[in-house]
């Protein structure tokens, strides 16, 4: 069970601040379809980030002294310039649909191509194969039970075990983060103005507000939180290794997105039992839902192809029954030009 | 009536070629500063690598003292027109479905249906029994049947439940993606002959099944050629005249413009944006059919996290041909001579073949954009042609200019 949740948590938080990434820019009126290229980028900034400091000499000094603070501490500058580089990437869709009102689904599709593309060139020529990789600084950055002072036999109980013992800061960082933008994004001035532009940016704009500026705001807030996301999941699921792919990450959030309604808690549910299929299907063969040694899904027979596909096709038949409901903004995808009423 | 046409139609092939242009000279200052800032390639490696970007497909290697060579490489021209032939199809794809208002971001998923279908029918009918033609035309037939059934499902969800169809295309990719990869893990056709080919099927030469060469390898020694391409350009001609010289295609085209008046005016809105969507299906399914029935390409069946590079390719191909169905040949061709381009300096220099799609997507940004330098273009021709408009009328310019 502690398996469990914790593989769940690992998946979902990543898909959970994405998602969160997806509804700035869509409730500012820019549909980013370039959420897959974005998370490309800032895993590959991240993971760059730590390998260069993985060669240098405070990291080497704060592993030979087991100083966890500093440890942690250079996990939150990757995370951060990770959305640094997210966020700077995503200003090529910005630009190109907000003040050249371009296509934003071929702009978006361009950002996708161009990550992947840029990605590995880089890290061939700057590692010499397909994947850059930062050797063991996922199990340094691992949070353990020995960082609290307890004895590597001591139990913790189920809650100490689940969320205590090998997990990742980032992941409560990325909870964290998720908790204080919904609620700017709902309880704030800026909140609200930035969601008028995306449903009326004619009437925001006649209030005073600058759509331009709301719209360049959400597509850079959702460009860093995308970009944290991806250097989130190549660190916790993918051993900290970038090989220009995050397999289909990007898309999966854009469909916990719609999912859940363009709104952060039903998205925060949705990404958990996203999560959970993504759980299921990558160690179905290792989990132990009670603890008495029969693993009972692996038992049951059922092929972990089918475990895969089911999130695509549960948001199929979600948006067949909730389209016609759906509470998508109401101007996104549509530049915005002064001139129309 | 006719210059302004061929003025219009001048404007679009200049805002292509501005793309192509745009995109180049980005990829050649991507590798002069790869290579100056590196210390193993420098200035004259990044030269090469600069001169490779531009002309690439007229590279025959390097001579005995290391220099590069040019000239008319066979096989690198007969490659070309073979790996053009699937990205062909998806961009012919990608054009007619946005010929009728849809963007079909699904030709991956429809381009793996395919494979599915023409491996399973072209490895699975022993030729000893039936002709070795029948099967490849079975095998043919059945990818486009694949496609367009799995087009087709993107096409009723947005037709009768309204669901994007974007949002329903990335679905059905990774659905697909899931599909082909249960399918072929359960079926006898992997490759367990050669041992480091595992993780592929079967070359559907294994079963005596390939694409008629046509005497074309003759022309182009020692490439993979066939008649697949000549089969595209048909493909290709068979839409044009689809499009614009049937009822059917003027439908699609109205629905396309504008849906509800196309309802107005009698046309069955639903019907034509499932048909739309289906024949975008079966062009992606027939560029699989055509790739993989060729007899000399291996398919990677375990893919459940990646989709193939033909199916998005398609989307660059169809924008760079601002969706005609005869410009999408050209840019087919032309992102397969990228392609061939990117092997070369793989092979020649220290740089490696992604370059080349950091070049398409830089054209596939600017693409979306291509409107805008249409625009600029077309603003500088319309001031060259009548001067005397602007002399006339320099006050109001200005005016409006203090206004802002």
């Amino acid at each position: 069970m502690t398996f469990l949740i914790q593989q769940t948590l690992l998946y979902a938080v990543p898909l959970m601040i994405v998602a969160l990434a997806g509804v700035f820019a869509e409730r500012s009126g820019i549909i980013n379809l370039a959420l897959e290229g974005i998370m490309i980028f800032g895993a590959f900034m991240g993971v760059l980030f730590v390998r260069m400091l993985s060669e240098s000499a405070v990291f080497a000094a704060a592993k030979a002294a087991g100083d966890w603070m500093t440890l942690q501490g250079l996990e939150l500058i990757a995370m951060l310039l990770a959305a640094l580089f997210g966020s700077i990437f995503s200003v090529l869709l910005a630009f190109a649909s907000i003040n050249l009102r371009a296509d934003q689904t071929i702009g978006g599709t361009a950002l996708n191509l161009m990550a992947p593309a840029l990605v590995l060139f880089l890290i061939r020529m700057i590692a010499n194969q397909n994947t850059l990789i930062s050797v063991d600084a996922a199990s340094w950055f691992m949070v353990k039970k020995t960082l609290f002072g307890f004895d590597r036999t001591d139990d913790l109980g189920f809650f100490g075990n689940t969320f205590f013992d090998k997990t990742y800061i980032a992941t409560y960082i990325c909870i964290l983060l998720f908790v204080i933008l919904s609620v700017i994004l709902y309880k704030t001035k800026f909140g609200l103005r930035l969601r008028s532009c995306g449903e009326n940016p004619q009437a925001a704009d006649s209030v005073g507000i600058n759509v331009y500026r709301m719209r360049w705001s959400g597509v850079l807030i959702s460009g860093a939180l995308a970009g944290m996301g991806g250097f989130v999941y190549a660190l916790t699921t993918a051993n900290c290794t970038a090989n220009g792919d995050v397999a289909g990450f990007g898309f999966l959030a854009l469909a916990v997105m719609i999912f859940g309604n363009w709104n952060p808690l039903t998205i925060a549910g949705a990404s958990l039992l996203f999560g959970l299929f993504k759980c299921i299907a990558a160690g179905y063969g290792s989990i132990d839902l009670n603890g008495d040694g029969i693993f009972l899904l692996k038992d049951i027979g059922i092929s972990p192809n089918l475990y895969r596909m089911l999130p695509y096709i549960i948001t199929l038949i979600v948006l067949a029954f909730t389209s016609k409901s759906s509470k998508a903004p109401k101007a996104e995808g549509i530049p915005y030009d002064k001139g129309t009423r | 009536m006719k210059k302004f046409l061929r003025s219009e139609g001048m404007t679009k092939l200049l805002a292509s070629l501005i793309s192509i242009l745009a995109g180049l000279l980005f990829g050649g200052i991507l590798v002069l500063i790869v290579g100056l800032t590196s210390g193993n390639i420098g200035f004259s490696g990044a030269l090469e690598g600069l001169q490779l970007i531009f002309a690439g497909i007229l590279s025959t290697g390097r001579d005995a003292v290391g220099t590069l060579t040019w000239g008319f490489n066979p096989s690198s021209i007969g490659n070309m027109l073979f790996r053009a032939v699937p990205v062909i199809m998806t961009g012919l794809s990608v054009a007619v479905a946005y010929k009728t208002g849809l963007f079909n971001i699904g030709a991956p998923g429809q381009y793996l249906m395919g494979t599915m279908a023409s491996l399973m029918i072209a490895l699975s009918i022993p030729t000893s029994v039936v002709p070795a033609w029948i099967v490849w035309t079975l095998a043919f037939l059945c990818g486009i049947l694949a496609g367009a059934l799995w087009g087709a499902i993107p096409g009723l969800l947005k037709a009768f439940l309204n669901i994007n169809e974007v949002i329903a295309c990335i679905m059905t990719n990774w659905i697909a993606a899931n599909v082909v990869t249960w399918a072929f893990e359960i079926s006898p056709f992997k490759n367990n002959v050669e041992s480091t080919k595992l993780g592929y099927i079967l070359k559907t030469s294994y079963n005596g099944v390939q694409t008629a060469k046509l005497g074309l390898d003759s022309i182009f020694t020692g490439s993979q050629i066939n008649a697949g391409i000549l089969i595209a350009i048909i493909a290709a001609v068979a839409m044009y005249v689809l499009m614009n010289k049937t009822t059917m295609g003027y439908e699609l085209k109205a629905c396309g413009a504008n849906r509800h008046a196309a309802r107005y005016a009698g046309i069955r809105d639903k019907r034509n944006i499932v048909i739309s969507m289906a024949i975008a299906g079966a062009l992606a399914g027939a560029g699989a059919s055509l790739y993989y029935l060729s007899g000399n390409t291996e398919f990677f069946w375990n893919t459940y996290q990646s989709l193939p590079g033909e199916g998005f390719n398609g989307i660059p191909v169809a924008l760079l041909a601002l969706n005609n169905p005869i410009g999408v040949i050209f840019s087919g061709i032309f992102m397969a001579m990228l392609d061939i381009v990117g092997l070369q300096l793989t092979k020649l220099t220290a740089y490696n073949e992604y370059i080349t799609d950091v070049i398409i997507s830089v054209i596939v940004y600017l693409a979306a954009f291509s409107q805008l330098i249409r625009l600029l273009i077309g603003r500088r021709q319309q001031f060259k042609r009548i001067p005397d408009k602007v002399i006339t009328a320099p006050v109001d310019d200005k005016k409006g200019g203090e206004k802002k």
